[in-house]
């Protein structure tokens, strides 16, 4: 009761005259703070020292398993770029932010980076979603933003000019670059089994052109529905036909999907053909995946160390990641990597650097000049610095194309039958960010 | 205490004065996330009308607001319409699927509204995917800059952009409390309080719970609508059943049953997950933990608490 009526003696009746007074007491904060204009606020000062580089990381989300790793690889590049004495002469810091592998986070993490932490840039998304979600406002806020996702969507056109994919292929090129080695080595019949989504129809629509061109045919496209939990009633869709079967599966149901599909098959099976996409962080051991053997594999950067010598940086860069010679991590042989997408987040960062240097870059007022810098570059000789290959950069499209890796299951370890070339991987620029203004 | 400038009504217009000085003093950071708060603010506003007043817990509400979302998107891409044509086409559509789902969805009370609602908004956010070739399904897809302007007013701009949020939400906050103090807005509560009685006096308790249904709808259609045009963004990752939740979070944390509370609970909830996502991956332990917390020791909410101990006389 006592307790009660304190309460209530503290209660203060608000009256006309007591809201216009506190109206009055903000007006006056206002104009005692002297207002500063909102461009003023949004705005940037010069940055000393370090360059920031905000680093959009998948911590938690569906993505996570790959943005642990995209992170490990970001991490272990900048302390290389550091060592060797940064950019311009400044070190770098990456300032890391979880977007939850959520385009709405995503969005709220650009803007975060571009107004509360004044990084310089922002980098290393990889799901199409976010970078969809976060481009609009990176090209708002006019920071520069260079993606990792593999996703069509820069070269597309549908994006900005502050936003460059300049250290990993697009989804577009590399099925393009498939079809010529499937058509000739695994058959021309192919039927499809994909997610019924973006990403599951983009493989539909590519690698469809892609084998017509080769004189193949797509005999047989079957989408399968997100929710999908098992896969046995779909596989009698597939033609006594087909020469290939080509598989996009991903998600948590991609276990059971190759498991069902061997149990299906049994010995009696066409090629198959699919992205290891599907198998990234999962070890190959896996009980189930024994029906892989023999199967194929595109991968953007092998997995397993191939020791054929055709790639002399593979050793220098696994160390620097810390992955042994299997791809799993060198302190936890199960915790396996993304190996095959995360060496995109390496090259990039060498890219921004290369584009820091060539522009002179000081600090944010210099922004404009880092992209068109990075628009003037052509291509990128394979190195320490792009350990996958080289690459061919069209500062029109913002895109970068490379080689592509096909794998076979060999000893339950994937083994490299094939390299494309990068002239397989190119295709008609779609778009000219160059005549889009800043 | 009734008359045109009582008390509720000064608080009101007050908050809304006090945004409109924000704008004018805040940092840019929380200038442009008060932004977007008061956008999704709208939303759970709407939600708050069904769930906090009418005592319907839908879990479908995503639908409605991907209705607006996509009815505004859809219409700008393809038929290139500006900002304007495109929100009131968006709040259109809204308003149609809350009208059909709730002739539906009302035939059922309870946990089975729950669940019809729910199913309802997944075969929303399915659609979405299956008609990939129109939605661009999970990726999305962004509205292009120039037509998202208003008249001669460009909405992506940072000041526009605010003050439009503010627009819309001060236009939800006068219109929810205008309805919530009408006699109609207490056979809404009459019928969250007990809806067999609320019939014998008589009303038809189904019109007047299709009626908040719509309403709801149509406030979370005009956020969706609005989150697209001013943000540029169009996603079915807005349709899934996260973002069903989420406003039903921001209502317990702000107060059910208030008309601010959900303004309140979206600022409390997006600091949090703002601030503890800076800090550890476990975030959503943090959410939980301080949804936990205030059940135990404010179980009506922030401002739901604030009514019930120093301020009855909040609507």
């Amino acid at each position: 009761m006592t307790e009660q009526k304190t309460n209530s003696t503290k209660t203060k009746h608000f009256t006309r005259r007591d809201t216009l007074k506190t109206l009055g007491a903000a007006a006056g904060l206002a104009a005692g703070s002297h207002l500063m204009p909102l461009s003023g606020r949004y705005a940037q000062a010069q940055s000393s020292e370090p360059i920031r580089i905000g680093f959009q990381a998948h911590r938690t989300g569906i993505g996570a398993s790959y943005g642990r790793w995209y992170e490990r690889t970001t991490m272990a590049a900048a302390q290389l770029i550091n060592d060797a004495g940064g950019i311009n002469g400044r070190p770098i810091e990456i300032v890391t932010e979880d977007d939850g592998t959520d385009p709405k986070r995503g969005a709220e993490v650009v803007e975060k980076f571009a107004i509360q932490h004044k990084t310089d840039i922002v980098f290393g998304t990889l799901f199409s979603h976010v970078v969809i979600g976060s481009a609009p406002r990176a090209g708002e806020l006019k920071i520069p933003y260079f993606v990792v996702s593999e996703g069509h969507h820069v070269a597309s056109g549908k994006l900005n000019r502050y936003v460059l994919q300049p250290g990993i292929t697009d989804v577009k090129s590399q099925v393009q670059s498939m079809a010529p080695w499937v058509g000739s080595n695994l058959g021309k019949k192919v039927t499809m089994i994909y997610p019924d989504f973006a990403f599951g129809h983009d493989h539909r629509d590519y690698f469809s052109a892609a084998i017509a061109a080769q004189g193949g045919e797509v005999i047989e496209k079957i989408a399968i529905p997100p929710t999908e939990q098992s896969f046995f009633k779909y596989f009698p869709r597939i033609p006594k036909e087909t020469e290939v079967l080509y598989h996009v599966m991903v998600g948590p149901g991609v276990l059971t999907f190759v498991k069902e599909l061997g149990e299906f098959f049994g010995s009696d099976r066409p090629q198959i053909f699919g992205f290891i996409d599907s198998l990234e962080a999962v070890d190959l051991a896996n009980p189930g995946l024994e029906a892989l053997e023999g199967t194929y594999f595109w991968e953007g950067f092998p997995r397993y160390a191939q020791n054929d010598g055709a790639n002399p940086h593979d050793a220098f860069y696994r160390e620097k990641v810390g992955v042994d010679a299997n791809g799993a991590s060198l302190s936890d042989p199960k915790d396996i990597s993304t190996y095959a997408h995360m060496f995109g987040c390496w090259e990039t960062l060498y890219i921004i650097k290369q584009g820091m240097e060539a522009a002179d870059y000081k600090g944010p007022a210099d922004r404009a000049k880092l992209i068109e810098a990075v628009e003037s570059f052509t291509d990128f000789p394979e190195g320490p610095e792009h350990p996958q290959g080289a690459k061919i950069f069209n500062g029109q499209t913002h895109q970068v194309f490379g080689i592509q890796n096909i794998s076979q299951v060999t000893d339950g370890k994937l083994k490299v039958v094939h390299r494309t070339s990068i002239e397989d991987s190119l295709y008609e620029p779609e778009v000219d960010y160059t005549k889009m203004a800043f | 205490m009734s008359g045109i400038f009582n008390k509720a009504l000064m608080v009101h217009l007050g908050l809304i004065v006090v945004l409109l000085a924000l704008h004018f003093i805040l940092p840019a950071y929380h200038h442009v996330s008060l932004a977007r708060i008061m956008v999704l603010a709208v939303y759970a506003l709407g939600f708050n009308l069904l769930f906090g007043y009418t005592g319907l817990l839908s879990l479908g509400h995503a639908l409605f607001f991907a209705a607006g979302l996509y009815g505004a998107g859809l219409s700008m891409q393809f038929f290139q319409w500006t900002a304007g044509p495109g929100f009131v086409f968006g709040l259109f559509c809204a308003i149609a699927v809350a009208t059909l789902i709730g002739m539906l969805a009302l035939r059922t009370v309870g946990v089975s509204f729950m669940i019809v609602t729910m199913m309802f908004a997944q075969v929303g956010y399915l659609l979405i995917l299956y008609y990939n070739e129109y939605t661009r399904g999970d990726e999305g897809f962004v509205i292009l800059r120039e037509l998202r302007v208003l008249g001669p007013l460009d909405l992506s701009a940072e000041d526009i952009r605010y003050l439009v949020a503010l627009a819309l939400l001060a236009a939800a906050i006068l219109i929810k409390l205008a309805l919530v103090r009408s006699p109609t807005g207490r056979i809404l509560i009459a019928i969250r309080e007990n809806e067999e009685r609320t019939r014998m006096l008589g009303y038809d308790p189904f019109r007047y719970k299709l009626m908040a249904m719509v309403i709801s709808g149509a406030f979370a259609g005009a956020a969706g609508a609005a989150y697209g045009i001013l943000f540029g963004y169009v996603g079915a990752s807005f349709a899934s059943i996260q973002y069903s939740i989420l406003p039903l979070l921001y209502v317990l944390m702000g107060g059910a049953g208030v008309v601010l509370g959900p303004l309140l609970g979206t600022i409390a909830m997006f600091y949090l997950i703002d601030i503890a996502s800076g800090m550890t991956s476990a975030y959503l332990f943090f959410v939980g933990l301080a949804l936990v917390f205030l059940i135990l020791v404010a179980p009506k909410g922030l401002l739901g608490t604030v009514r019930e101990r120093w301020a009855p006389w909040l609507p």
